[in-house]
């Protein structure tokens, strides 16, 4: 590219309400963040340089490493239901149908609020007059306190947001599907291969790039649950459901313990730059057998 | 009937079972995910008292308008009382507006903002643009809560907590998102028309609102419907920087309404009536706009 005259100082003055947005809230404040880590700002005092000791105190803090296990199993139990639901729609309306209604009705609760698809579903599992319960109860089952205890409150934050989230990745991984040549799907057809073969040996391993692309999107995502929790379970019962992002949330706006909850968001970010990079990795993200 | 063999009628054999079952399979998924909005309007339909004897009905129980007349204001205490309302007040109207006045700011400036840097990024020639996008693009890298805890603390140096100054301006000159979308559209438009208009002596500022923006008017739209439901749901931020009454929004006050709800009797239809209130306005764009917004989340996604 050859740069013309003149068109750097007019880039500028296009760039510049972006660019001074991006500044001052992305830029600065992400640098700001990493500084503070090494803090101990309170909001309410000056900080005090105090090195690593944030981090140190990470590492022997329970309630931190809890609150990664917690999200570990949330976002294990998010995706993995997820994908494979997500998987199964997209085959679906790739192989039966490609109608907007379907593939509309399919992704609206994704763009329902967060909060919203929370207090439905908070309604609708209650112990005493949910929906769900009424159902349990009707083929046999003992009632299910669902947020309410610690068994079942992860896995039922979790499923509530795979319903959020469902179709959306659905949408994603059906846009990669139509992108398959149908002239190898019309070529099984003519050599008379079942769906579960062509599923097998010719859409998954086509599919892969996208369905790593979408991965990296769905778990980083889903490493930052946070709105579901602040309505539903507020980090219970016990600390049940304190997932990092939670915890992190309380740390600084509630205990204004700044230095402390700053360290552990550049704990997070690590962590999801390292999960984005294993997965790349893992799943060869950039060849694709097509070609 | 033509009958086969096998004694079976032709159009019975014809049915591949394959296909039948695939149908069931995602129309019940389609069930599944459209249920919850249905289950909305019946809890919200009914009446409080009458709820907990018909937990398992598909029907309202006692069907009565009166949580929305609670959730609207449209009711007096003792009446909401009566009705086994908490007495936990939402100023629904209040809300309403800063919902509205905020994502509608939002959407404004982040649109118009985005579009120019997307300019400067996908028509304009000049040293280091790749640079520069490349380092806009890490932005969306960056998860929420990292850049909260800072922007928090600005807002509270400036005197900005509880004011709608707060809740709009990180969202307000660009998100990183918007600025690719719109770039990767004004990449494919041919430089001739642009030629063009520059032989006739037209400059820059004139060359984007006269002719790239009237060009890009479908993406654009899409962005908008973008920005402005995802401004609507928005919930961590105004929850950290607009907890005050005056400039609370919908989904904050859904939060806080749902707290103010004792655990004993909590007013399941009013919850349901503000909730589904507040899912309209999305919900009615949805239908509006439905192929538009598919079809975009197709494209982003996979581009």
């Amino acid at each position: 590219m050859i740069a013309r005259r003149g068109e750097g100082r007019v880039a500028l003055l296009f760039l510049l309400p972006a660019g001074f947005g991006f500044v001052l809230f992305y830029a600065w404040p992400a640098l700001q963040t990493f500084y503070l880590s090494f803090t101990d700002y309170s909001l309410l005092a000056t900080p005090n340089w105090v090195g690593a000791q944030n981090y140190a105190d990470a590492m022997s803090d329970r309630k931190f490493w809890n609150a990664l296990l917690v999200t570990g199993e949330y976002v294990l139990i998010n995706i993995s239901v997820q994908t494979v639901v997500a998987l199964l729609i997209a085959v679906l309306m790739h192989r039966l149908t490609k109608s907007s209604v379907v593939r509309g009705a399919l992704l609206l609760p994704y763009l329902i609020a967060n909060v919203v698809v929370a207090l439905v579903w908070y309604t609708m599992l209650d112990a005493q007059l949910g929906i769900v319960n009424a159902m349990l109860t009707w083929v046999g089952i003992d009632p299910v306190a669902f947020f309410g205890e610690t068994s079942t409150a992860i896995p039922t934050i979790a499923l509530v947001n795979v319903w959020r989230h469902m179709g959306y990745t659905a949408l994603l991984i059906f846009a990669g599907l139509q992108a398959i040549p149908t002239s190898v799907y019309e070529a099984a057809a003519i050599d008379g291969a079942s769906e579960a073969r062509v599923f097998r040996t010719i859409t998954m391993p086509l599919l892969r790039p996208v369905l790593a692309m979408v991965l990296v999107l769905t778990v980083i995502g889903s490493f930052q649950i946070f709105d579901t929790v602040a309505v539903t379970t507020k980090g219970g019962p016990v600390d049940a459901t304190r997932v990092i992002y939670f915890y992190i949330y309380e740390k600084a706006f509630q205990q204004f313990d700044f230095g402390y909850a700053a360290a552990l968001c550049v704990v997070l970010f690590l962590i999801l730059v390292g999960v984005a990079l294993a997965q790349l990795k893992l799943l060869r993200a950039g060849s694709s057998d097509l070609d | 009937m033509t009958l086969a063999r096998n004694g079976k009628p032709l159009w019975w054999q014809r049915i591949r079972w394959q296909k039948v079952l695939g149908w069931v399979v995602l129309g019940l998924l389609v069930l599944i995910t459209l249920f919850p909005f249905y289950w909305m309007l019946r809890i919200s339909l009914s009446d409080n008292r009458a709820l907990a004897a018909n937990a398992g009905s598909m029907l309202p129980a006692d069907f009565t308008l009166g949580a929305f007349e609670r959730v609207l204001g449209l009711s007096s205490l003792d009446e909401a009382r009566k009705q086994g309302g908490s007495g936990a007040s939402i100023d629904f109207w209040r809300y309403l507006w800063n919902s509205v006045l905020t994502s509608a700011v939002i959407t404004a400036g982040q649109v118009l903002f985005s579009a120019m840097a997307a300019y400067a990024f996908a028509r304009l020639r000049w040293r280091g643009r790749e640079a520069v996008f490349f380092v806009f693009l890490t932005a969306l890298m960056i998860p929420p809560i990292f850049t909260a805890l800072p922007n928090f603390v600005l807002m509270r140096d400036l005197n900005l907590l509880n004011t709608y100054a707060a809740i709009i301006l990180p969202f307000f000159f660009m998100t990183p998102f918007a600025v690719f979308f719109m770039r990767q559209f004004m990449l494919g438009i041919s430089r001739e028309v642009e030629e063009a208009a520059r032989i006739d002596g037209a400059g820059h500022p004139r060359i984007f609102f006269r002719i790239i923006l009237p060009m890009s008017r479908a993406p654009l739209m899409t962005l908008t419907l973008l920005a402005y439901i995802t401004a609507w749901n928005e919930y961590f931020w105004p929850l950290l920087v607009g907890q005050g009454e005056n400039v609370r929004v919908l989904t904050v006050a859904l939060g806080v309404f749902r707290s103010q709800t004792p655990q004993g009797s909590p007013d399941w239809a009013g919850l349901m009536a503000a909730t589904l209130l507040a899912a309209l306005p999305v919900i009615a764009l949805f239908v509006a706009f439905g192929r538009r917004i598919v079809d975009s989340i197709q494209f982003s996604g996979i581009k």
